[in-house]
């Protein structure tokens, strides 16, 4: 295990690491993607109250989702980088930061849309969506402060002390966004006691949550690689590595 | 000879506070600002005592936040350019606790005043007057938070150029909390109820703010030293 | 004899540019050490690694065992405060000396009958002078001085000379940097370009 996560550390290790796991994980998300969509689009049935319009929660669940995963994925990354000064582990973090704004910018938008038939209004402040956008602002934040500075290895450190701030304050934000205004359904997933959704709607649902993170783990290796590439340019290893 | 902590944490807090008294005009002009910002809700609102009152709330905590993130954004700016954070960092006092000090002086000079005015725009509001103890005692807890706050966005933008605007964007999504929990404290105490619930919220977020809130900012100080 | 301070094959990098390699330096008690070197050779940025401030772009081992004084391009004073709380404050650690070293210090670098005058009333080299007035007040074993002969007239230059030189008779040691030759007796150079990548 420990070798392993040493490994990790070693661009050139994690170059071969990433270009193999990229080969692999492409089809497979890009299969369970299409696989999702078409269960939930064609095949569930509609729901009884909001007919087809609640069809983009198969898009705005599984961003939403993975949108607040990815936030912790990269404090703990920062946490490493702090902890254990890997390189490594600030170019996931940095790499993670967009594409986890990215989701939350899709989240939003798809939120929006589903709103206008369901509430009659593109945009609502309802506790979800404000979370939503508070975590858009936080990923922005991390974001600008890695652009601000000059020195990008202590942009690494501010992002990551950046993001383990955010990571406390997460959960604070959350629970007093929601005690402000508690007037959107209650959670419909939840993992313990009844599901509220049935599971007809429930399984393409799962399956566009395990396919979004499966997405989300193959933009953010794309993203570590290129990265790499770009850094590391000059290297022998990278000019022997592509040939 | 280094001295021991609480005669370092009070030299830290009186170097500080002396200074800061040397030049008033810091700490009056963030009143200034408040007062104005005050006087631009009637002029773009009108000047209906009733609408002003519903406001009154939401209106002072907003600009509390505003005014209190300007202000904290000099938190640890002087130290940075006259070298006395580097010596800092390298005191075999912990930094943290450096931090600590600067945080707690600052407070009483920013949030404090703040808190002490803020009667006079609660009125300029026609805040009902049952109101304005919670008021004032949501802000000296809520400004407590903001400084803790923004001093971890300072310490990690006081080296840069253009850190102003950047600080915001860092603590605005951040404070979010500290304001629901005061404005709602303040709204259960216009309408009548009970507001202590979310005092005792605020005061809980301030007292973890307080354990962790030095320990970023010592490390974004020592990461705008990197820099 | 065990030395206060140690490099071994230390490398240096600013951003992506490599500035420092293979730096090899042992610093003994009652050695006066000036580094010298072009302007953006490092100087700077080797002192701050040495002294723990900016450690990011540092490889290689940098052993330092004794009590350090650093004193940079930025004196760390205070402009609204006076001379006198200046340096009973100042943010090192070593703060409240007693009022009469503070005193004499102050005397010593020639600011005697300032030490209640607020320092942005003082002129650029006076307040250079109060820094200065610290190495007076320092129990600290190893001294890091960031160009501290620069803004100073013939009169402090040689008043510092003769501070530094007290401070490794009584058995310190003094790392200084400087882009021009400084002639005091015994003094040892260690010249950049040697190690420039």
């Amino acid at each position: 295990m420990w070798a392993f996560i040493h490994k990790m550390g070693s661009p050139p290790w994690f170059f071969r690491f990433a270009t193999a796991v990229i080969r692999w994980l492409l089809p497979i998300v890009l299969l369970a993607l299409l696989a999702g969509s078409l269960w939930g689009l064609l095949y569930a049935p509609p729901d009884f109250r909001q007919g087809n319009s609640y069809r983009i929660i198969f898009i705005h669940v599984p961003s939403a989702v993975v949108a607040l995963a990815g936030y912790y994925v990269m404090a703990s990354a920062g946490l490493v980088s702090l902890v254990w000064k890997i390189k490594m582990a600030d170019t996931a973090m940095r790499a993670v930061a967009p594409i986890g704004a990215a989701l939350t910018f899709v989240a939003l938008v798809t939120g929006a849309i589903w709103g206008k038939p369901t509430w009659g209004a593109w945009w609502v402040w309802d506790a979800r969506i404000t979370s939503m956008l508070i975590l858009f602002f936080l990923y922005l934040g991390v974001m600008a402060l890695f652009e601000a500075y000059d020195n990008k290895a202590a942009a690494a450190k501010a992002c990551a002390v950046l993001s383990l701030v955010g990571t406390v304050n997460i959960p604070i934000i959350y629970k007093s966004v929601d005690w402000w205004y508690s007037l959107h359904q209650p959670a419909s997933i939840k993992f313990s006691g009844e599901t509220a959704i049935d599971a007809s709607m429930l399984y393409p649902l799962l399956l566009m949550i395990a396919a979004f993170y499966g997405l989300f783990a193959l933009l953010v290796l794309l993203n570590m690689r290129s990265e790499l590439l770009a850094t590391h340019r000059q290297s022998a290893w990278l000019r022997t590595e592509l040939g | 000879m280094p001295p021991n902590l609480t005669t370092f944490l009070r030299f830290q807090a009186q170097r500080h506070l002396r200074s800061a008294l040397r030049r008033p005009g810091d700490i009056l002009n963030p009143l200034v600002f408040f007062l104005m910002v005050v006087t631009l809700f009637p002029l773009g609102l009108g000047p209906d005592p009733d609408v002003l009152a519903g406001l009154a709330p939401g209106i002072v905590w907003v600009v509390a936040l505003l005014s209190s993130l300007i202000v904290s954004g000099r938190l640890f700016q002087t130290d940075y350019e006259d070298g006395t954070l580097e010596q800092l960092v390298l005191a075999p006092h912990p930094l943290a606790l450096s931090a600590l000090a600067e945080i707690i002086s600052h407070w009483l000079l920013s949030g404090v005043v703040l808190a002490a005015a803020s009667p006079i725009f609660a009125a300029m509001l026609n805040m009902p007057v049952q109101a304005v103890p919670v008021l004032v005692i949501s802000l000296l807890l809520g400004t407590l938070c903001l400084s803790l706050v923004g001093a971890v966005g300072a310490a990690l933008t006081v080296g840069l150029r253009r850190g102003g605007v950047l600080l915001s964007l860092l603590t605005i999504p951040l404070t979010v909390p500290i304001l629901i929990f005061g404005t709602s404290a303040v709204r259960e105490a216009v309408l009548g109820y009970d507001p202590s619930s979310w005092l005792a919220l605020m005061g809980a977020l301030a007292a973890i703010g307080l354990i962790l809130a030095p320990l970023a900012a010592a490390a974004g100080l020592r990461i705008s030293l990197e820099a | 004899m065990k030395h206060l301070l140690t490099l071994e094959n230390v490398a240096l990098e600013r951003g992506v540019r490599q500035l420092l390699s293979g730096v090899q330096l042992k610093v003994a008690r009652g050695e006066l050490w000036q580094i010298v070197g072009g302007n953006g050779s490092g100087k700077t940025s080797l002192l701050r690694a040495i002294s723990g401030l900016a450690r990011l772009g540092l490889q290689g081992s940098v052993n330092c065992s004794s009590s350090l004084l650093f004193q940079g391009h930025l004196a760390g004073l205070k402009a609204g405060l006076t001379c006198r709380e200046n340096l009973r404050w100042h943010g090192s650690g070593r703060v409240g000396s007693a009022k009469n070293h503070i005193d004499s210090a102050l005397q010593a670098v020639g600011l005697a009958g300032c030490e209640d005058t607020v320092l942005s009333h003082l002129s650029a080299g006076q307040q250079r002078r109060v820094g200065l007035a610290r190495l007076w007040l320092s129990d600290a074993d190893l001294w890091l001085l960031d160009e501290p002969f620069t803004a100073i007239d013939v009169q402090g230059t040689s008043l510092l000379e003769t501070q530094l030189q007290t401070h490794c008779r009584a058995g310190g040691a003094v790392v200084f940097t400087s882009h021009q030759p400084t002639a005091i007796e015994g003094l040892r150079v260690l010249d950049l370009n040697q190690y420039a990548a």
